[in-house]
């Protein structure tokens, strides 16, 4: 079975440490917000600040890091194979059909990935950011009287804020689950690890076009 | 160089030497209190006779004090609101013991003047002022009720016939140790408001003569050892930090030495500022644009081992025991919970207090003002404020619950003759009709003649008995749902149920569920086509 290089360090640890922190602003915005109790109100909100510092400070490194590699084209969307793909996580799954995506270098991601994660990418996180930030600096903004001006009401900020956090919970869930999807159920999540992935017996033609350096067999 | 570190540290031993022995010495230490030994005075080396005589004495040296006190409120009991209604102990009704009016002898017991036995009292005249009320240090000087105020110099037999005796107070002695207020001065009369220690308002009674640390971090007597005055910074007289004109909301800072302020100096604020938290805790500081201070920081009141009434229902006043006797009611543990003369109490200590919005503006019923005994308590008095107005903060308060005698044809609180040793006071007699409408009469206020009872309440700021920071509230105190804050309106509070989305909470709680279903059901069939397939 062939293996390729596919994630980078800093990807995977790129990865590896939003998981810890999304995990962790979950956690502590779902107690902010009053869903139950567990590290305390004060310590929650404590928590929440500093992990977004964190999550923003890491945000800033990836994109810098995308645009510089030119990885941001993985998050394109694309048309191509997406009805197959579906199909394939719908049905073929079931039978033991081959997926019909081929992983490379060039294209890390099926087209439903790609989808899932532009969507995480342009929609719920610049939400999650926007409102957070306005909830984190409502003092300030109700000081400068925008807030009053713009009829934008604490609770206005929250509520986009908690929706946005639904979206990011239920993206999780289903994200961890289909990391169990590959051909075997921690299969993904090795590849995460360790960068390499294991391709099945026979590539796609582009699969070939990778430099031998990537490639191992 | 040797010598001149040498001589240099002679000069500075010798000044901390010479700082010290002055500090060694105790009667230096009166020395640099006051220029003033009263007791060597030779006008208060004499018997006095009467209070006046010993005003009298005062004003040859403090020829216009008398003039500065009959400009205040403690002198007048008047206060004119900014709604333009009159207000004052002179002419509300409250729910505790209702009206000074017609009470006068027993309530001006603590007026800061002698004589206020009627409504001909004579405000003009200065030995009438009470010096010594405010500046007793020695702790011997009281007044008795029935007395308008008159302090009893001569052993007296008070009411009349009923073999209780009064024992004199001799006032020179008294006279020549007056020195500055202490908390002692205005708590003989502001710790006993309502008709007893620590009845009114909760967060001021005899506690807090000498209070510790964790009940009041500013008047802990081993430690800030404020006096009253520490924060109702008087001048000329004029007491700062009335009730009546409270100050809801202060954005200014922390004040400076040599500036002119016109503003009340008794706010948290003036000597904290806006941003009293330190960096570590920064997040708090972001709250004192809609939170009084006192919400966090004075997390129960009456914590000082008295309690307070919470609650006093006069219409169950009147009860005689098997004995013919007025009936008196005890707790568990002794404390007085019914009187024939007063009606049943609820008293309560370390009480959390509700929380309101207040923008500095009370409203008041008067006598006068129509009444409905309805679902809603008659308001006493209410403080006004919203979240909405901009002007709010969210305050801390009392609310005393009452049910008092009202006049249900001419819909008015009543003025009730109370106490006196004559044959219509109700602390005598016991005869609501009688006494309503002496009462009322004594004011010029018309009465039908018939006697309801109606719930009533009123609010009282809680702004005492400062706790230590670690006692403060902590975050979930309000942010949580079911908190101390839930009923207080128009804010969003992160953690308090009752400010979500009902929708999206069902939405999001949903789609985290289908997520989740759809993972186990999608797996469970991953599993079992894996299993049919080996």
């Amino acid at each position: 079975m062939a293996r390729a290089y596919i994630f980078k360090r800093f990807e995977r640890f790129w990865h590896w440490a939003q998981a810890a922190l999304i995990i962790a602003m979950l956690l502590t915005g779902f107690e902010v917000h009053g869903s139950y109790r567990l590290f305390g109100w004060g310590r929650a909100a404590g928590l929440h600040t500093s992990v977004a510092w964190a999550l923003i400070g890491l945000w800033l490194f990836a994109i810098f890091w995308h645009f510089t590699t030119g990885e941001w084209r993985q998050y394109l969307p694309t048309t191509d194979k997406l009805g197959a793909v579906l199909r394939y996580y719908l049905t073929g799954i079931f039978s033991d059909e081959p997926h019909p995506f081929r992983v490379t270098r060039l294209s890390k991601h099926n087209p439903a990935q790609r989808l899932a994660y532009l969507l995480v990418k342009v929609i719920i996180n610049p939400l999650i950011w926007v409102s957070g930030l306005l909830y984190l600096y409502y003092n300030e903004l109700g000081a400068t009287g925008t807030v009053i001006a713009s009829g934008l009401g604490l609770g206005a900020i929250a509520l986009v804020h908690t929706a946005a956090a639904f979206l990011m919970l239920a993206f999780l869930i289903g994200h961890v689950y289909l990391a169990t999807t590959g051909h075997t159920p921690l299969a993904r999540v090795r590849a995460m690890i360790t960068g390499w992935e294991q391709l099945a017996d026979e590539p796609e033609p582009e699969t070939r076009k990778i430099p031998a350096q990537g490639v191992s067999t | 160089m040797g010598v001149r570190i040498c001589s240099a540290l002679a000069i500075a031993a010798m000044l901390v030497a010479a700082a010290a022995g002055g500090a060694d010495d105790g009667a230096s230490d009166k020395v640099l209190k006051s220029t003033s030994d009263h007791a060597k005075f030779k006008v208060l080396q004499q018997e006095f006779a009467s209070g006046p005589e010993v005003t009298r004495a005062c004003l040859t040296c403090h020829t216009e004090a008398a003039r500065q006190l009959q400009l205040t409120q403690h002198w007048k009991w008047e206060f004119l609101n900014p709604d333009g209604r009159r207000l004052g102990k002179k002419s509300i009704i409250n729910n505790f013991c209702t009206s000074v009016a017609s009470n006068y002898a027993y309530c001006t017991t603590c007026h800061i003047g002698y004589g206020w036995k009627d409504d001909r009292f004579d405000f003009s005249v200065q030995e009438n002022v009470d010096c010594l009320i405010c500046h007793d240090t020695t702790g011997n000087y009281r007044k008795a009720p029935g007395f308008a105020g008159h302090v009893v110099t001569q052993e007296t037999e008070f009411p009349p016939g009923s073999g209780n005796r009064l024992k004199p107070v001799k006032l020179g002695p008294i006279a020549q140790e007056v020195a500055r207020t202490s908390r002692d001065n205005c708590g003989a009369c502001h710790f006993f408001g309502g008709g007893g220690d620590g009845v009114k308002h909760g967060d001021l009674d005899s506690s807090l003569a000498s209070p510790d640390k964790s009940l009041d971090v500013h008047m802990d007597a081993l430690g800030n050892n404020f006096a009253c005055a520490t924060c109702h910074m008087t001048a000329g007289h004029q007491v700062p930090g009335s009730r009546y004109a409270p100050t809801a909301v202060d954005r200014g800072g922390a004040r400076l030495r040599g500036k002119e302020y016109k503003t009340n100096p008794t706010t948290c604020q003036s000597c904290h500022g806006q941003a009293p938290h330190k960096a570590g805790a920064a997040k708090l500081n972001d709250h004192t644009d809609k939170v009084a201070c006192q919400t966090c920081h004075i997390p129960a009141y009456a914590r000082g081992g008295v309690p307070t009434k919470m609650s006093w229902d006069w219409s169950t006043a009147g009860l005689m025991g098997l004995d013919g006797k007025p009936m008196v009611r005890k707790d568990a543990k002794g404390r007085v919970v019914y009187t024939a003369a007063k009606g049943t109490f609820v008293i309560a200590e370390n009480v959390v207090p509700e929380y309101v919005w207040f923008n500095g503006r009370v409203t008041y019923t008067l006598l006068g003002d129509r009444i409905e005994k309805g679902a809603q308590p008659t308001r006493i008095n209410h403080f006004e404020g919203s979240a909405g107005d901009n002007r709010s903060m969210i305050w801390p308060v009392k609310v005393f619950r009452g049910k008092q005698a009202y006049d249900p044809l001419y819909k008015s609180l009543v003025v009730t003759h109370m106490a006196g040793t004559d044959d219509t006071a109700f602390w005598t007699n016991f005869n609501w009709e009688k006494a309503v409408a002496v009462g009322m009469a004594s004011v010029g206020a018309p009465f039908s003649g018939k006697v309801d009872f109606v719930e009533t309440e009123s609010m009282w700021p809680i702004t005492h008995m400062v706790a230590p920071a670690k006692d403060a509230l902590r975050c979930h105190d309000c942010h949580a749902s079911g908190a101390r804050l839930e009923k207080v309106a128009g804010i969003y509070i992160p953690g308090r149920g009752s400010d979500h989305s009902v929708w999206l909470e069902v939405i999001g709680w949903a789609l985290a569920a289908l997520a989740l279903a759809g993972a186990l059901v999608h797996g469970t069939g991953r599993i079992a086509a894996a299993r049919r397939r080996h």
